[in-house]
C-alpha cells in the first residue's frame, strides 16, 4: 500500500465500504444473470474497484465522470444507491433512467455521473466537453473520463486529448488498464506505449497500480486540485484486472486468458483484501469490524435486489416519452 | 422591408442569441478569424472573443463530442460542420450520443446543441463536398432537422434551434448564402413543425425543401402560364414535420410532387409521399411522385452534375403529366 494520503479514518473506512459495495453489487448482478432474472447481458467490474473508488473519492458531486459499458463500479463510487441501480438493470420504472438505459447506459446526474456508454471510447468527447464547459463557466468542476485499455485504439481519444491539452481543460483521462480488449490481449493490438501516447500531446501522465486504492486516491486528489488551478489535463494509466469475462456470458475464456493468471490476481492482488489487511495492520479497523461492513453491505444489496425484482415496469405509455425534451 | 443575404441572416441570428444568452458559444473549423470558408460567421469573433468563438483542429468527431458534453453540462454550443459531407465523420457522436442521451437517461440529461452544416449540389465540388444528407439525420429519433429555404427562414429557424433543448441539425444550402430576401429588423422566431404555404393553388401541391422551394416556385410560375394552379409548401423542418398542413393541401388539390435534394431512394421524398398516401389516399387523383437527386454520387463535370438535381422544367413536366391524367411511371 502506498503512503496514506491526507485523509482520516472515516475516509479509509468509506473507501473500503465503497469497494465492498461494488463487489457486492456485481456479485448480485451476476447472480441475476445466471438465474435468468435480468434481461440482456452485463459487464462485471469486480477486481477493478480500487480504480473507481480511489478516483471518485477524490471528487465532489459537482465534478463529472463519464463511464463505460463496465460501469457499475463508477456509478456506485460516484454515490449511486443500490435500489435505483438494480431497478435500472432490471428495466424497472424506479431505475436511474426509468429502465430506458439499462446496465450499459446507467447515468446518475444528481451525483455528476454523465452516464455509462456502450460505444467503446464513446464518452471521451463528452467528458472533455464537460471540462470545456466547466472552464467556460468557471465552475471549478473537474471531469474524469473512465475508459478501458481497449478504448485507447479509438481515434477519438487522440482528437480530444489534443484539444484538452491545447486549451488546458480540467479533465483527467483514467485508463482502467485490465490488459484485455474484450476477448483479445491488448498487448497484441497496441503498438508502443499507451502512456507515451498521452505524453506526446504534452499531457502529464502517470503509470500506477490500480489495485492500490490509496495510491490511486492520493494521486487523484493531487491531480484534481491541479485541474482546479488550471493545470490540466492529466492521464492516468491504472493497471488493474477484471475477474469475470468480457461480459457475464463469457465463461469459457481460456483461449484468451489463463486460469492461473486469473487466480494469481485474485489471491495476491485483490484490492479489497489487500486494503483490508492494511486497515487491520494500521489498527484502523479490526477483522470483526471489516466482516461487519461486508455483512451489512451484502444485506443492503440483497434487499435492493429483492426490492427491484418486485418493482414495477414502466407503463407502456412511456415508450415514446423522453425522445425529445418537451 | 430591408433585404439581406442568407449568410447575413444566419450571422445575425447567432449574434443576437449570443448577446441574449451567455451560455451560447460557437465552435468548429475556421469559425473565428476566417469566419468559415463561406464567411457566414465573419465578425463574430471580434464581438464575442475567442473564448466563445472557438477554432478547433480538423477533428470533427472530437469537437462534436465536446459539444455534446458541453451541452449536457450547462452550455448551448453551436457546432459548425464545414461541409455536410463530413456528417459521416461525426455519426457516432451525433446519432449514438447526442440523439439518445435524453432518452437513455430517462429524461434526466439533455443535449441542447445546434449542429449547423450545409447541403446542395451544382457548385462543381464533386462527390465529397456536394451531398445533401439530411435524410440520414432525420432517420434518427432524438434529432430535429431544419432546412431553411431563404434568409428569412434561416434567421428565424436558427434562433429557434439555439433555444431548443434538443440537438438540432440545420442544413443550409451553400448555393443560397448570397441570396437575398426580406428579413425584418425586429426580432422574430420561426417555430419548428410549422410549414409555410408559399403560394396557394388548387390543381397540384408542390412540396419542396430548402432550395427546392425555389425550384417548386419556378415550376409553379411555368404551370400558371399554362393554366395549372400549383400550391407550393415549404415544411421548413422535416423533424418535426407539419403533416397536417401537407395533408390538408393534398386533400384540396388531389395531387402532389415532393421535391428534395437528397438522393431519391430511401429519402425525404419517399417519407413524405408515404405519409400522404397513408393519410390522404381517398383524396388522390394520381400517385404522389418523388423527385429527389439522382441515385448517383454527385459527379464533377457540369455536364453531368446539372442533370442530377430536380429542375423547375422537370417538376413542371411531371406536374403536367399528373394533371392530365397520363399514366405515371417512376422516373
Amino acid at each position: 500500500m502506498a503512503k496514506a494520503a491526507k485523509t482520516n479514518t472515516e475516509d479509509y473506512l468509506r473507501m473500503y465500504t465503497q469497494m465492498v459495495r461494488i463487489r457486492a453489487f456485481e456479485d448480485n448482478a451476476n447472480q441475476l444473470y445466471l438465474s435468468a432474472k435480468m434481461p440482456g447481458l452485463t459487464h462485471m467490474s469486480s477486481g477493478q474497484e480500487a480504480v473507481a473508488v480511489g478516483i471518485c473519492e477524490a471528487l465532489t458531486p459537482e465534478d463529472k465522470i463519464t463511464s463505460t459499458h463496465r460501469g457499475h463500479g463508477h456509478c456506485v463510487a460516484k454515490g449511486a444507491e443500490f435500489k435505483a441501480m438494480f431497478c435500472e438493470l432490471l428495466g424497472k420504472e424506479e431505475g436511474y433512467c426509468r429502465g430506458k438505459g439499462g446496465s450499459m447506459h446507467i447515468a446518475d446526474q444528481s451525483n455528476g455521473n454523465l452516464g455509462a456508454n456502450a460505444i467503446v471510447g464513446g464518452s471521451m468527447g463528452i467528458a472533455t466537453g464537460a471540462a470545456l464547459s466547466a472552464k467556460m463557466q468557471k465552475t471549478g468542476a473537474v471531469a474524469v473520463c473512465f475508459f478501458g485499455d481497449g478504448a485507447t485504439a479509438q481515434g477519438l481519444w487522440y482528437e480530444v486529448m489534443n484539444m484538452a491539452a491545447l486549451w488546458g481543460l480540467p479533465v483527467i483521462y483514467a485508463c482502467e488498464n485490465n490488459g484485455y480488449s474484450e476477448y483479445t490481449r491488448t498487448d497484441e493490438i497496441a503498438a508502443g506505449s499507451i502512456t507515451a501516447r498521452a505524453e506526446a500531446f504534452g499531457i502529464e501522465s502517470y503509470d500506477l497500480d490500480g489495485q492500490d486504492v490509496l495510491a490511486v486516491n492520493d494521486l487523484t486528489q493531487k491531480l484534481v486540485e491541479r485541474c482546479r488551478k488550471g493545470e490540466g489535463p492529466f492521464f492516468m494509466n491504472l493497471k488493474t484486472y477484471r475477474y469475470h469475462g468480457h461480459h457475464v456470458g463469457d465463461i469459457n475464456r481460456e483461449y484468451y486468458r489463463a486460469k492461473d493468471e486469473e487466480s494469481e490476481w485474485k489471491t495476491t492482488r485483490d484490492p479489497i483484501t489487500n486494503f483490508g489487511k492494511w486497515l487491520e495492520g494500521e489498527k484502523i479497523a479490526t477483522t470483526d469490524e471489516l466482516i461487519e461492513i461486508n455483512n451489512s453491505v451484502r444485506k443492503e444489496a440483497e434487499e435492493a435486489v429483492a426490492y427491484a425484482l418486485e418493482a414495477k415496469y414502466p407503463d407502456v405509455s412511456e415508450v415514446d416519452m423522453h425522445v425529445y425534451v418537451a | 422591408m430591408r433585404e439581406i443575404t442568407l449568410s447575413k441572416a444566419v450571422n445575425e441570428a447567432i449574434a443576437e442569441e449570443m448577446r441574449r444568452d451567455p451560455t451560447v458559444f460557437l465552435m468548429g473549423e475556421d469559425v473565428a478569424e476566417a469566419g468559415t470558408p463561406f464567411k457566414v460567421l465573419a465578425g463574430l469573433v471580434e464581438e464575442f472573443g475567442t473564448e466563445r468563438v472557438i477554432d478547433t483542429p480538423i477533428s470533427e468527431p472530437g469537437f462534436v463530442g465536446l459539444a455534446v458534453g458541453a451541452a449536457m453540462t450547462g452550455t448551448r454550443p453551436i457546432v459548425d460542420l464545414m461541409f455536410g459531407d463530413f456528417i459521416f465523420l461525426v455519426m457516432d457522436q451525433l446519432c449514438n450520443q447526442a440523439a439518445k442521451t435524453h432518452y437513455m437517461s430517462g429524461g434526466k440529461l439533455s443535449v441542447p446543441m445546434v449542429l449547423r452544416t450545409n447541403m446542395g449540389a451544382t457548385r462543381r465540388s464533386a462527390a465529397q463536398h456536394s451531398q445533401s444528407l439530411h435524410a440520414l439525420v432525420a432517420h434518427i429519433p432524438g434529432l430535429k432537422v431544419a432546412m431553411p429555404s431563404s434568409a428569412y427562414e434561416a434567421k428565424g429557424l436558427m434562433k429557434t434551434a439555439i433555444r431548443d433543448n434538443n440537438p438540432v441539425v440545420i442544413f443550409e444550402d451553400k448555393l443560397m448564402y448570397q441570396d437575398k430576401a426580406p428579413v425584418p429588423e425586429e426580432e422574430y422566431l420561426i417555430p419548428f413543425g410549422v410549414a409555410n404555404v408559399k403560394r396557394e393553388g388548387t390543381d397540384i401541391t408542390l412540396i419542396g425543401t430548402s432550395s427546392m422551394v425555389q425550384v417548386a416556385e419556378a415550376a409553379a410560375d411555368i404551370l400558371a402560364s399554362e393554366g395549372i394552379s400549383a400550391e407550393v409548401i415549404d415544411p421548413r423542418t422535416i423533424v418535426p414535420l407539419d403533416e397536417e398542413t401537407l395533408i390538408k393541401s393534398v386533400k384540396k388539390t388531389s395531387r402532389a410532387i415532393v421535391i428534395d435534394e437528397g438522393h431519391q431512394s430511401y429519402g425525404v421524398t419517399g417519407e413524405i409521399a408515404a405519409r400522404l398516401n397513408e393519410k390522404a389516399f381517398y383524396h388522390l387523383d394520381a400517385p404522389v411522385v418523388r423527385m429527389g437527386a439522382m441515385d448517383v454520387p454527385v459527379p464533377f463535370s457540369p455536364a453531368l452534375e446539372d442533370i442530377t438535381v430536380p429542375t423547375p422544367e422537370g417538376v413542371a413536366a411531371m406536374a403536367r403529366k399528373l394533371c392530365s391524367g397520363e399514366m405515371i411511371h417512376a422516373a
